[in-house]
């Protein structure tokens, strides 16, 4: 079982389960990141943090420790 | 008649702000909501003066976690707009519909404003505006509010929808967004709520409760009771779908909009898999090894407009100070020229020596001098005899008529006129000196803040504000804050006030907050005179005193960064970092133009208010006696200023410049930070032929305590002066700049808590240097020397100890 910050640049996936809670949760899916909903990784920050991610058409960056919260499904 | 009110929301980077524009003209009013510090903006329809349309703040969503979603949510549930325009990127059509379905249930008359159709139509996509509108239940059309077109029409369409539901006095009608179970939950939760809210919101009320959305419950009074009866039916659902009732709502909202765009939006073929330009720009500037040599020449650029010598930032402000503003005047570009192989300021300066030459004759002495204006140092120094003498006094002041045309400052012109009036000295000074001076300070920063904000703009209308953020975010995080915060500071290097106002675009108010209190740590241009005069007097001109301060800057910032997460102001969660970057596009002049002055306006405007009457108090107070007989500059020592900085100069006493001095040049400080600076030379000043740093060398040594030895007396004079430096460096900031921060953080008692934060780290880093300094230097161990190191171990404390637990 993977997670969206385990992804490297280029993979793609699936969203199987958010595992986060509150205003992390809810912000993360207003954005579009749903279960089942089609994510592909483009870029990691220069500095390591945070990453890039294509969504529903549109480019989003999130940290990665938000990302682990984002179980990918195999 | 009342006007009709039309609420226009969006999301961000939706080309909300163009269509404003676009819709209002200039007839905009910009203020904060109150008590926060987020913007609030309204304004005319440009085509019918009744209609008022309020700017929402861009929001991704309705849910009650951020500040602009909950003044967004108040606005459109308590203030009774007629319409609400929802502007959507049609380029980027899924994640906006999902607002445009919460705000349909908001049973609002609405129209959806497709934008950006131009870059739709380019790439090649179609977009069934008809079915999207069926699916909402509202009207949909297409619109570009970059090239003017359909914006206005969209505007008359609300109003005309807001008219006829006025007329029709019933509720419109809503989508249904929801499967069966959720649908049926729903449904018994309108029930219970029926007549606690509008009837024609019931269904946007009836799902946050089925969300559990705690201000909507709290606000309706919904008792524990009522609450533990719908529990059943939420969970009854939470069990079918196995999930909770937030995401079920979020998860159906996008599988509607899903379904919804599968059928309503046909993406060209040839566009799927070719990057977008967008794209292909970030390879290069979010580039692992590209992306900071990248950002660092912008910041260059940034630094090369705001201080450089030779910058138009720099230009510009010389050209307001010493000509436009000043008592003096300046020439018409282009019209200067030479008299005799010479411009102007060279004939000047050959004047100056001249009157140097005599001056030093007449008083009997052999050598005359010219010093620096900034740093009272001696420029050049040389012998006087008969011959130069005479040779000297036969040299004429040059009148800057002959070098071009010159246009007198607007400080002479006012002083002219008060002469041809006959007005007194002293009135004349009041006015020239007080209110005018006053007044120019302030104008005086216009040109750097232009040019910041020009580039800000163009920076963050293009779309690159986000790569910083992104690009820095790893750095801030380190001390709670994030990548949004590094613009502010560097901003600060410039001048604090465009770099507090520059801290808007954080949309964290408790990360806004913090910026806003530790942006103006970074030495400004103002402070770097301060240093340069010191560091050329005490120091003898070591470059790494201005480097030492910039990196004690540094150093506050990151650890009183630390230091403020941890207090029960800013405790708490870190904000999610979860943000969008948007396409990149070129901006418009008008929309740079627009976002430029409405934050000079607001600047000059109520700063203004601040500075000018402070400028008028501090002449009156350096000017008179407590007899109001006037002392003038001579008579100083005599003013109310000193006679009140002795009543407090024990304040100062720890700092080790505990003397009226120290009490007004710091005062004098807080007006603009380079007065100290004059302030300093005014007080220090003299008969004797000594330069004005040498004198002012004298007046810190004067400070000495009588107890150190003599063969000290030299080290501590220099600890005393490091630490005057200091504590003007790190107090709080000018009054401008004081006065922005009060409008930026939207209430007063925050600003006061900014002051408080600030006064504290000025006074105790003073505090320690000096104590400790002197501790070290003369080998004695006083009480204020265990003062000093308390205060040390408490700041040390303050920074170290563990963080607080989330309650």
């Amino acid at each position: 079982m993977r997670h969206l910050n385990e992804l490297k640049p280029g993979e793609s996936g699936k969203i199987a389960k958010l595992e986060g809670a509150g205003a992390l949760k809810r912000r993360i899916m207003d954005m579009g990141l749903t279960k089942g909903t089609e994510i592909r990784v483009t870029k990691v920050a220069p500095l390591g943090d945070p990453i890039e991610l294509t969504v529903r058409g549109y480019e989003l960056s999130i940290r990665k420790d938000e990302a682990a919260t984002i179980e990918i499904a195999d | 008649m009342a006007k009709i009110k039309i609420a226009l929301a969006g999301n961000p980077n939706s080309g909300k702000t163009t269509l404003f524009n676009d819709l209002t003209g200039s007839n905009q009013y910009v203020g904060n909501w109150p008590g926060v510090t987020v913007e609030k903006k309204d304004g005319l329809l440009r085509s019918n003066k009744d209609v008022v349309i309020q700017d929402l703040p861009g929001i991704y969503s309705l849910s009650p976690y951020s500040l602009e979603e909950k003044v967004s949510r108040k606005f459109l549930v308590e203030e009774n707009p007629d319409a609400i325009i929802n502007i959507v990127d049609g380029t980027n059509i899924e994640r906006n519909l999902y607002l445009s379905t919460q705000l349909a249930e908001l049973g609002l008359p609405m129209v959806v404003a497709v934008n950006m159709m131009d870059v739709v139509k380019k790439n090649g996509d179609k977009i069934d505006f008809e079915r999207i509108g069926k699916a909402l239940r509202c009207e949909v059309v297409g619109i570009s509010a970059l090239k003017s077109e359909g914006g206005v029409e969209a505007a008359q369409k609300a109003v005309e929808l807001a008219k006829a539901a006025a007329e029709a006095k019933k509720a419109g009608e809503v989508p249904h967004v929801f499967s069966g179970s959720v649908e049926h939950a729903i449904a018994h939760i309108e029930e219970t709520i029926q007549g606690k809210v509008p009837a024609r919101s019931i269904r946007w009320f009836a799902i946050k409760i089925f969300e559990r959305d705690r201000e909507v419950i709290k606000d309706l009074g919904i008792g524990v009771g009522e609450m533990k009866h719908l529990e059943e039916h939420i969970r009854d659902c939470e069990k079918e779908l196995d999930d909770d009732s937030e995401s079920i709502i979020t998860n159906q909202r996008y599988e509607f909009i899903k379904s919804l765009t599968d059928k309503a939006l046909a993406k060209s073929e040839a566009r799927k898999n070719k990057a977008s330009l967008s794209d292909r720009i970030d390879r290069i500037v979010t580039n692992r090894l590209l992306a900071l040599p990248i950002f660092l020449v912008s910041l260059c650029v940034m630094w090369w407009l705001a201080v450089a010598e030779n910058g138009p930032g720099t230009v510009l402000t010389n050209w307001a100070n010493d000509g436009f503003l000043s008592a003096e005047g300046w020439h018409l570009p282009f019209t200067a020229h030479e008299v005799d192989g010479k411009d102007y300021d060279a004939a000047k300066a050959d004047f100056a020596k001249a009157e140097a030459t005599v001056k030093a004759w007449e008083a009997g002495e052999k050598k005359a001098s010219i010093e620096n204006e900034e740093t009272g140092e001696i420029d050049e120094e040389w012998d006087v005899d008969e011959a130069a003498y005479k040779a000297a006094s036969e040299v004429k002041e040059p009148e800057p008529s002959d070098y071009g045309v010159w246009v007198p400052g607007i400080g002479a012109l006012i002083s002219d006129g008060l002469d041809k009036a006959g007005v007194g000295e002293t009135v004349k000074s009041l006015v020239v000196d007080g209110a005018w001076g006053g007044v120019s300070t302030v104008l005086g920063f216009v040109p750097v803040i232009f040019v910041v904000f020009l580039f800000l703009a163009f920076l963050e209308d293009c779309g690159y504000m986000a790569r910083v953020a992104f690009i820095m975010d790893r750095l801030f995080r380190k001390f709670g804050l994030s990548g949004k915060s590094f613009i502010p500071m560097i901003v600060g290097k410039g001048c604090g006030v465009p770099a507090v106002m520059a801290a808007r675009t954080i949309e964290n108010e408790r990360d806004r907050r913090m910026t806003i209190i530790l942006a103006t740590f970074m030495p400004c241009g103002a402070k770097t005179v301060i240093i340069a005069m010191f560091a050329s007097i005490f120091f003898a001109g070591a470059w790494w005193v201005a480097a030492l301060m910039d990196v004690a800057g540094v150093a506050i910032i990151v650890l009183g960064g630390i230091a403020l997460k941890k207090s029960r102001a800013f405790a708490g969660d870190a904000a999610p970092f979860v943000m969008e970057l948007p396409a990149y596009h070129m901006p418009t002049i008008t929309g740079i133009w627009r976002h430029t002055w409405s934050r000079l306006k607001a600047y000059i405007l109520k700063a203004g208010l601040v500075i000018f009457p402070a400028c008028v108090f501090l002449w009156f107070i350096m000017n008179f006696d407590f007899s109001f007989s006037l002392v003038g500059e001579d008579g100083i020592d005599k003013s109310m200023l000193a006679t009140v900085g002795g009543w407090f100069k024990w304040l100062l006493a720890p700092l080790g410049f505990g003397t009226w001095q120290g009490v007004a040049a710091s005062v004098s400080a807080e007006i603009a930070k380079e007065q100290a600076t004059a302030t300093l030379s005014l007080m220090a000043s003299g008969m004797d032929g000594a330069s004005t740093a040498a004198h002012i060398g004298n007046l810190f040594k004067s400070f000495v305590p009588a107890s150190v030895p003599a063969a000290s007396q030299g080290a501590v004079a220099k600890l005393i002066a490091m630490s005057f430096m200091i504590f003007n460096l790190f107090i709080p900031p000018c009054m401008v700049a004081i006065g922005v921060t009060f409008r930026e953080m939207g209430s007063k008692k925050w600003g006061w808590l900014a002051i408080a934060f600030q006064l504290t780290v000025g006074y105790s880093f003073a505090l320690c240097v000096y104590q400790i300094g002197l501790a070290v230097v003369t080998g004695t161990f006083g009480l204020w020397t265990a003062v000093a190191i308390v205060v040390a171990a408490a700041c040390l404390w303050a920074v170290v100890r563990p963080a607080r637990k989330e309650v």
